[in-house]
C-alpha cells in the first residue's frame, strides 16, 4: 500500500503510477486522434505528444485522493428524467433544417460514401 | 446626468428611455456609433448587426409611443456571446469549422432578450467553443483589454467583458464553464456573474461541458447584472436541466444591498501563493470593507479545492470531446476533402474537417478528454475526477453550514499580455483556478471590481460565491461592497480606464 496521511477532511496517498505520464507516445496520440476523427499532420503530433504529457501529468494528480468510497459525482443537480406530453408541436421545416448544409439532395443531407468499396 | 448615452448603465438607460429623455433608436445609434470608433483596436465583436437592432429599437419606441406597459429593459441594447445560437445571425463559437453558419432558430436566452424587447447589437468573440482563458483561441483572432490594448480581456467571454468595458454596449451575454464570465470581468474592470447551474437556459447555447456550462449576465454594475439575470433566467421547458422554480428575488437583493450580520467566509485555499500582490492586497481591502459593515468574517477551509483544477481538466475535456462529435462535416458547418484521395469516405471527410476546422486548444482537448474516457483509464482519470467533483461539492455545502457566502479573489493575476501564456496550456489554465470549484459543484458566482493593483495599474476582481439556487446573496454582497468600493474612488472603476482613440467616425 502507498504511504497515506491525513489531509484535512480525507487522506492522501502517493499517486499510483498507474501509466507513466511520459509514456503517451506518438502513436498512442495518433491513434486517439484517429479515434476522435482528427486527421493531425505530422507536425501536430510531434506538438501535441509534449504539451498533453506536461497536462497529463498535472491532471494525474486526481489520483493522489483516496475517494474509494466516495460516489462519483456526474452532475450538479439531481437529474431526473424530463418528460412532456407525446404531443405534436411546430419544428423546423425540411428547407430550414438542410439550409445550412454542406450538401444536399432530395430534401436531404448529401454525404460522402459511407462504406468502403470491397 | 452624463449626456453620452454610452456611459450610462442599463439602469439609468431603462429609465432614460422610459421617461422619453432618449429614445431607443438613440440609445442603439450611440452604441453603433462607439463600435465604429473603437472596436477595429478591441475587436469585441465578430458581428454587428446595426440594422437589426436600429429595427427592433424603432419597434420598442413604437410601441411605448403607443402606450404600451412594456418590460423594464425594453429598448436598452445588449451584445450576445457567439455561442447562443441566433436566428439569422451568424453564430460561429470562434470557430472556422461554424464560420458562416447561420442558425435556424433561437437559444431560449436571446427569445427571452427579444420578448423583453432588447435590440441585440451583435456577437462577441471568445475563445474557440469557449476553450481558453484569454480569446487569443479565437479562429478570428483576439480581442485587446480595453485598459491596455497590448493585454487579454480574458476568456473565454473576452469580447463580451471588453464590449462592456469599453462602453460598446451596456449589457452582454457571457457563458461560464470555468469561469468565462468571471475571470473576464474580473481583468476588464467589470461585473460578471455565473448563475446556480440550471438558473437559466441552456437551449441554444453551443455545449462545451453540459455538465459546466451556464450562461449570465455581463455588465458594469451588480445592479445592472441582476436586471439582466431576471430577464433571462428561469424555467425552460426545452432543457432537461433547467432549474424549475422562480428566478431568485435578485434586483430586490442589489437594491437591499446589506450585509449587517451576514456571515462571509474567505476560502483559505483561494488567495495565497501564486495570487499576484495586487490581486490578494485589493482583496483584502474589500474584505475589510465588509467587515466595517457589519459581516461578520471567518476564515473557511475547502480542502478538496486543491484537487479542482485537475478534476476540472479531465470532466470538461471529457464532455468536450463527446459534445464536439456532433462538427462532422455532414449536416452543417464546415467541410473538407482530404487532399490526395479520391473518392474520400464520410469517415474521411470527418477527419480532414475536424483537422481544417479545429484550432490547436480544442484538438488538445477532445483530444485529451477521448484518452481519460477510452477503457482502461477511465477509473483512473474520469471516474476518479467525478469523484472529486462530490469532496469538492461536500466541501462547499460544509462551508454553507458555517457562512451565508463565501469569497476569493476571482483570477489569481491581473491582465497579462497578448501571447505571454499561449505555449503554456497548463499556465493558461491556472487563470481559472479560483473560478472552476463553482462550475463543479453548480453554485452561483459573482466577480465585481476590487480595484487597481498597485504594481500594473489594472483591475483585480473579488468573487463571492453563494449556496446553489440562493443567487440573490451575491447580488446583496456584491452590491453592498460595489457602493462602499465606489465612495471610496469617488467614482466608478471604469472611469479610470484611459481613454481609447476613436477611430474613423
Amino acid at each position: 500500500m502507498p504511504p497515506e496521511h491525513a489531509r484535512g477532511r480525507f487522506v492522501v496517498r502517493e499517486a499510483p503510477r498507474l501509466a507513466p505520464m511520459s509514456a503517451l507516445s506518438r502513436d498512442d496520440v495518433a491513434h486517439l486522434a484517429g479515434l476522435a476523427r482528427i486527421d493531425l499532420s505530422d507536425a501536430e503530433l510531434d506538438r501535441m505528444v509534449g504539451e498533453l504529457g506536461v497536462i497529463l501529468e498535472s491532471v494525474a494528480k486526481v489520483q493522489e485522493v483516496a475517494a474509494d468510497e466516495i460516489e462519483p459525482m456526474s452532475h450538479p443537480l439531481p437529474l431526473t428524467n424530463v418528460t412532456r406530453p407525446d404531443e405534436v408541436r411546430p419544428s423546423l421545416g425540411a428547407e430550414a433544417a438542410l439550409a445550412a448544409a454542406p450538401e444536399k439532395e432530395q430534401q436531404r443531407f448529401s454525404v460522402p460514401r459511407i462504406l468502403d468499396e470491397d | 446626468m452624463n449626456t453620452d448615452p454610452t456611459r450610462l448603465s442599463a439602469a439609468e438607460l431603462a429609465h432614460a428611455i422610459a421617461s422619453k429623455e432618449l429614445s431607443s433608436v438613440e440609445v442603439v445609434q450611440a452604441h453603433l456609433d462607439r463600435i465604429a470608433a473603437v472596436d477595429a483596436d478591441v475587436h469585441a465583436f465578430l458581428h454587428v448587426d446595426g440594422a437589426g437592432a436600429l429595427d427592433a429599437a424603432r419597434a420598442v419606441d413604437e410601441r411605448r409611443a403607443s402606450g404600451e406597459d412594456l418590460h423594464v429593459l425594453a429598448g436598452v441594447p445588449i451584445a450576445v456571446k457567439d455561442v447562443m445560437a441566433t436566428k439569422g445571425l451568424p453564430t460561429t463559437c470562434g470557430s472556422k469549422i461554424l464560420e458562416g453558419w447561420i442558425p435556424p432558430y433561437d437559444a431560449t436566452l436571446v427569445s427571452r432578450l427579444k420578448a423583453a424587447g432588447m435590440p441585440i447589437l451583435g456577437k462577441t468573440n471568445m475563445d474557440e467553443f469557449a476553450m481558453g482563458s484569454s480569446t487569443e483561441h479565437s479562429a478570428y483572432g483576439p480581442t485587446h483589454n480595453p485598459w491596455d490594448l497590448t493585454r487579454i480581456p480574458g476568456g473565454s467571454g473576452g469580447g463580451s467583458s471588453a464590449v462592456v468595458a469599453a462602453y460598446e454596449a451596456p449589457l452582454a451575454i457571457g457563458t461560464d464553464t470555468g469561469g468565462s464570465i468571471r475571470q473576464p470581468a474580473s481583468v476588464t474592470g467589470t461585473v460578471g456573474v455565473k448563475p446556480t447551474y440550471g438558473g437559466v437556459s441552456r437551449y441554444g447555447l453551443v455545449a462545451l461541458a453540459s455538465s459546466l456550462d451556464q450562461a449570465g449576465p455581463c455588465t458594469r454594475t451588480v445592479l445592472d447584472a441582476a436586471l439582466l439575470h431576471s430577464v433571462i433566467g428561469g424555467h425552460d421547458p426545452m432543457d432537461s436541466t433547467s432549474i424549475n422554480a422562480p428566478v431568485p428575488s435578485v434586483v430586490e437583493a442589489a437594491r437591499r444591498a446589506d450585509v449587517k450580520g451576514l456571515k462571509v467566509g474567505v476560502i483559505k485555499e483561494l488567495g495565497g501563493e501564486g495570487y499576484q500582490a495586487g490581486v490578494r492586497a485589493r482583496f483584502d481591502e474589500s474584505v475589510t470593507l465588509l467587515q466595517e459593515a457589519g459581516a461578520e468574517v471567518v476564515e473557511v477551509s475547502c480542502p478538496s479545492f486543491d484537487y479542482a483544477l485537475a478534476a476540472y481538466y479531465l470532466i470538461l475535456p471529457s464532455e468536450a470531446s463527446s459534445n464536439l462529435a456532433k462538427f462532422d462535416a455532414m449536416r452543417y458547418g464546415l467541410r473538407v476533402l482530404p487532399e490526395g484521395i479520391e473518392d474520400p469516405s464520410a469517415e474521411q471527410v470527418m477527419a480532414a474537417t475536424r483537422d481544417a476546422g479545429f484550432g490547436d486548444e480544442v484538438k488538445r482537448r477532445i483530444i485529451l478528454g477521448t484518452y481519460a474516457l477510452s477503457s482502461g483509464y477511465y477509473d483512473a482519470y474520469y471516474g476518479q475526477a467525478q469523484k472529486v467533483r462530490r469532496l469538492i461539492a461536500n466541501d462547499f455545502s460544509t462551508a454553507f453550514e458555517q457562512v451565508d457566502v463565501l469569497v476569493s479573489p476571482t483570477a489569481p493575476t491581473t491582465a497579462f499580455k497578448l501571447g505571454d501564456k499561449l505555449d503554456d496550456p497548463m499556465s493558461m489554465y491556472l487563470q481559472d483556478v479560483a473560478t472552476i470549484p463553482a462550475n463543479l459543484a453548480g453554485v452561483p458566482g459573482m466577480s465585481l471590481p476590487s480595484g487597481l493593483a498597485d504594481e500594473d495599474g489594472l483591475p483585480t476582481g473579488i468573487q463571492i460565491l453563494a449556496p446553489a439556487t440562493q443567487d440573490e446573496r451575491l447580488y446583496n454582497v456584491g452590491a453592498a461592497l460595489e457602493k462602499m468600493l465606489v465612495d471610496r474612488w469617488g467614482g466608478p472603476l471604469l472611469a479610470k480606464a484611459p481613454q481609447l482613440t476613436a477611430k474613423g467616425a
